[in-house]
C-alpha cells in the first residue's frame, strides 16, 4: 500500500505524462508517418544526453541523478532534429544538456535544451534541418488531442505560455489573412503544423525555462508568438517560433527580476516542497 | 530498353498533351476562350537566397491570344528576365523520370548470376505549334520596362493596387479569372511583383520556333516558395506540378505541406513493362489519396554527378549553367569543364494540387541530406529457355515470387488482384496456392 502511494506521488511529476505523449508522437512518426529518423541518431542522441546529465551533475556536486529531463530532450531532438551526420546527433544532445548547467541565472537555466541545440546546429552547420511540414495535416488532429491530453493530464499547470503563445499567434495569421484578404483556408492551414504545436505544447511551455508568475508568462508567450510571425512572415525566414524563443528566452531572468515568483519544481511531494532546490533537473 | 522510358514520357506527355501550362502565373485570354491550366514544369535553382526559376511553357491551341501574369517575389528589372532552352527541362525531366529495371532469371541449372539491365532513355516529347500575339498599349498601371527577349514581349508593372493591374488587363481585353483580384491584392500586399509575357508573333517568326520556349527569372529573395494560388483560379480539375530543385547541399522540401517518398524499389508483375505509364499513374493517384490529396512527393533526389540505373545522362555543367546553377563553372573564369557538374543536387517533387487541398503557396526549405532516392521499379523474368536439370524447385520459387509480385502490384496501384493475376504468365500455366486464402478453402478440396 505504502509502495502504491510512493507511486501515486511520482507520478504526480508532469515529466512522466510528458514522457509518455512524446513517445507516443515518436513512436507514430516513425511508424506510420515514415519520418525517416535514423536509429544511429537516437541512439547517439538518447545516450550522449545521459552521458553528459550525469557528468555535470557529478561536476556540481548533485547526488540524486535524475534522468527524465535529459530523456525528454531527448525525445524532443529526436523528433524534431534532422542531420544524416551522427557527429551533429551528439553534439546537438551534448549542447542541449550543457547549455543547462552552463547557462544559469538565477538558480535557473536560461534556455531550454532542445532549443538551445537546434538553434545552434541551424546555425553552424548545413547538415542540420528541422522537417517542419513532415506531420502533415491528417494527423493533425490526432496530435492536438495528444497536446490536449497532456495539458489536462498535468492539470494546466503553468501552461499560460503555451495558451497564449497559440492564442496571439494564431491572432496574428488570422489577422494577417484578412489584412491581405486571403481565404481563412491559410491560417488554418499555417496553424495546422505538427512542429508548430509540438513547439507550443513542449518546447515553450518548458516550466523550467519559463517566467516565475503567470502574467509574466502570458505576455512572454505572446512576445515569443510576434517575434516568431515577424521571422517567418515579415523576413520570411524558416522555424520562426523555434528561433523567436531563443531570442526571448534571455528576457525571461529579467521578468523575473522584476516580477515575484516561485521557481517551478517538477515533482510537488510535500517533503521536496520544503527542501530549497538546489538542484538541476 | 528505350521503349520503358519512352512510356515514362507518354504518361507525362498524356498528362500535359490536352492541356494548358499553368506556369506559376495566370493566363489570360482574350474574348472567352476556355481554357485551364493541368500540368506544369518548374525549375527551381537556389543558393543562398539566389533564385533562378524557369517555368516551362508547353500550352497548346491558338495561342496567339494568350498572355501569361508571372508573380515573383521580389522587385525585379529587365536583365533577370531571361528565356531558356526547353530541351533542358526534357533532359531533366529525363534523368529524373521513376524508372523500370528489368532482371532476367538465368538458366536455374547453371550457377546464379544475376545481371541488370539498365533502361535507357530517349525523351521523346510533342511539338506544339503556337503562336501568340503582342498586346495593346498600356494604361491605368506603371510599366516599369518594356522590351522583347527571345520571342517574347515582357512588361514589368509596378502597380500598388491590385485594382490598377486588374483595369490593365481589362483595358488590353484580357479575360481575368474570376478572384484573381483579391489574390493579386493579397501578393502586393505581401510585396510581390508581375510581369506580363506575350508572344511577340515577328521575332518567333524570325527565330524560328514553332514552339514557347520557357521563361527564366533571377532573383534574389529570402522567400524560397513557388506561387500556385493564380495557377489554381482558371484550373477546372487538379493540376499536376512538377518542381525540380537544383542546389548546392542537399535535398529540397516542403515545409508547409508533408513531402512524402513515392514507394520505391518494389518488385511487380512483368506486364508492367507494356503498361508502365497505367501502373506508374494508377501508383501516384492511390499515394495521392492516402495523403487525403496534401502530399507533395518525392520521386527523385539525386547528386547530379551521377545515376544508377541512367534513365537519362547527368546534365552537363552547360546544361546546368544555362538552367541558373551559377555557383559551378563561372563561364567568365572560362572554366566549364566538360561532362557532369560537382556540387549539384537535384531533387523532383510531383504534387497534384487543387484549391481546397493546397491554399497555400509552396514554401521550400533546403535540407542537408544527400541520402540519393529514386522511384525505381523492377521486373524479373523467369528462365523459359532449355534446362538439363529438375527444375521442381526454381519453378515453384518463381511462381511464389510471381504472386507476391501481383499483391505488391494490387496494394501499389489499388487494382483487383483478381485481374493482376489473370495476366500474369504464371510458369506451368497454375498460380501458387495463395497463403492469405481462409484455411477452410483447402480443407475438403
Amino acid at each position: 500500500m505504502r509502495a502504491f502511494a510512493r507511486y501515486l506521488t511520482c507520478l504526480r511529476d508532469p515529466r512522466y505524462y510528458q514522457i509518455m505523449v512524446l513517445s507516443l508522437l515518436l513512436g507514430y512518426g516513425i511508424v506510420i508517418l515514415d519520418f525517416g529518423i535514423r536509429w544511429q541518431n537516437a541512439v547517439a542522441i538518447f545516450g550522449t544526453a545521459q552521458v553528459v546529465q550525469l557528468l555535470a551533475m557529478r561536476a556540481t556536486g548533485q547526488r540524486r541523478f535524475d534522468p527524465l529531463s535529459a530523456l525528454i530532450t531527448s525525445i524532443s531532438l529526436t523528433l524534431l532534429l534532422r542531420t544524416d551526420e551522427i557527429s551533429l546527433a551528439i553534439l546537438a544532445a551534448c549542447i542541449a544538456i550543457a547549455s543547462k548547467f552552463l547557462v544559469r541565472i538565477r538558480g535557473k537555466h536560461v534556455f531550454n535544451p532542445a532549443n538551445a541545440a537546434l538553434v545552434f546546429l541551424l546555425l553552424i552547420s548545413d547538415s542540420a534541418w528541422i522537417s517542419s511540414g513532415q506531420w502533415g495535416s491528417a494527423a493533425i488532429a490526432a496530435f492536438a488531442l495528444a497536446c490536449l491530453g497532456f495539458l489536462v493530464l498535468t492539470r494546466a499547470k503553468r501552461a499560460e505560455t503555451t495558451i497564449a503563445f497559440l492564442l496571439a499567434y494564431s491572432l496574428l495569421l488570422f489577422g494577417r489573412a484578412i489584412w491581405l484578404g486571403d481565404p481563412m483556408s491559410i491560417p488554418l492551414h499555417q496553424m495546422q503544423n505538427g512542429a508548430l504545436l509540438l513547439f507550443a505544447f513542449f518546447m515553450i511551455s518548458d516550466p523550467k525555462t519559463a517566467p516565475n508568475t503567470a502574467t509574466a508568462r502570458v505576455a512572454f508567450g505572446a512576445f515569443v508568438a510576434s517575434i516568431a510571425y515577424v521571422i517567418q512572415f515579415v523576413i520570411y525566414e524558416p522555424n520562426g517560433p523555434i528561433l523567436a524563443l531563443i531570442i526571448s528566452a534571455p528576457l525571461v531572468p529579467l521578468i523575473d527580476a522584476i516580477s515575484r515568483g516561485r521557481i517551478y519544481q517538477w515533482d510537488h511531494s510535500a517533503e521536496d516542497a520544503a527542501r530549497p532546490i538546489k538542484g538541476v533537473y | 530498353m528505350r521503349f520503358l522510358i519512352t512510356a515514362t514520357v507518354t504518361m507525362l506527355t498524356i498528362a500535359l498533351a490536352t492541356t494548358a501550362q499553368a506556369f506559376c502565373g495566370f493566363y489570360v485570354a482574350k474574348a472567352d476562350t476556355s481554357l485551364f491550366n493541368r500540368a506544369s514544369q518548374v525549375v527551381l535553382v537556389r543558393d543562398d537566397n539566389r533564385t533562378v526559376i524557369t517555368m516551362a511553357n508547353d500550352f497548346q491551341g491558338d495561342v496567339k491570344d494568350f498572355a501569361v501574369v508571372v508573380p515573383v517575389p521580389t522587385f525585379i528589372q529587365r536583365e533577370q528576365i531571361n528565356v531558356a532552352d526547353r530541351a533542358l527541362i526534357e533532359h531533366l525531366d529525363a534523368y529524373t523520370a521513376p524508372r523500370l529495371v528489368e532482371y532476367h532469371d538465368p538458366d536455374p541449372c547453371i550457377r546464379y548470376d544475376m545481371r541488370m539491365s539498365k533502361s535507357m532513355n530517349d525523351a521523346a516529347r510533342p511539338s506544339a505549334t503556337q503562336e501568340l500575339d503582342a498586346a495593346g498599349r498600356s494604361t491605368g498601371v506603371t510599366i516599369e520596362a518594356s522590351y522583347t527577349v527571345g520571342e517574347y514581349d515582357i512588361l514589368i508593372l509596378s502597380a500598388e493596387e491590385s485594382s490598377g493591374l486588374i483595369r490593365w488587363l481589362g483595358e488590353n481585353n484580357y479575360r481575368i479569372p474570376e478572384g484573381a483580384d483579391s489574390v493579386i491584392a493579397s501578393y502586393l500586399k505581401q510585396d510581390m511583383r508581375f510581369f506580363v509575357a506575350k508572344v511577340n508573333l515577328s521575332e518567333q517568326t524570325k527565330l524560328g520556333y514553332s514552339y514557347l520556349r520557357p521563361l527564366q527569372v533571377a532573383y534574389e529573395s529570402n522567400r524560397f516558395m513557388l506561387p500556385i494560388r493564380l495557377g489554381t483560379l482558371n484550373a477546372k480539375d487538379k493540376q499536376e506540378l512538377y518542381v525540380y530543385a537544383l542546389t548546392r547541399t542537399g535535398r529540397v522540401e516542403t515545409t508547409n505541406y508533408r513531402t512524402v517518398k513515392l514507394p520505391s524499389n518494389n518488385e511487380v508483375p512483368e506486364f508492367v513493362q507494356a503498361g508502365f505509364a497505367d501502373f506508374y499513374r494508377a501508383m501516384f493517384e492511390k499515394q495521392t489519396i492516402k495523403e487525403n490529396g496534401r502530399g507533395v512527393f518525392l520521386e527523385y533526389a539525386w547528386d547530379m554527378s551521377w545515376c544508377d540505373p541512367c534513365a537519362a545522362d547527368p546534365l552537363s555543367a552547360d546544361e546546368l549553367r544555362r538552367l541558373g546553377v551559377f555557383w559551378t563553372n563561372d563561364p567568365s573564369q572560362g572554366r566549364i569543364a566538360p561532362g557532369p557538374a560537382q556540387n549539384v543536387f537535384v531533387t523532383r517533387l510531383h504534387l497534384r494540387y487543387d484549391r481546397d487541398h493546397f491554399p497555400e503557396d509552396l514554401m521550400f526549405q533546403e535540407t542537408g541530406d544527400r541520402q540519393n532516392f529514386q522511384g525505381r521499379y523492377v521486373i524479373r523474368h523467369p528462365w523459359t529457355g532449355a534446362t538439363s536439370c529438375d527444375t521442381t524447385q526454381y519453378r515453384a520459387a518463381v511462381r511464389e515470387r510471381q504472386d507476391r509480385e501481383a499483391q505488391t502490384l494490387a496494394s501499389l496501384t489499388g487494382w483487383s488482384i483478381e485481374d493482376i493475376r489473370q495476366k500474369i504468365p504464371y510458369l506451368d500455366g497454375t498460380a501458387p496456392q495463395a497463403e492469405n486464402d481462409p484455411w477452410w478453402k483447402r480443407l475438403w478440396r
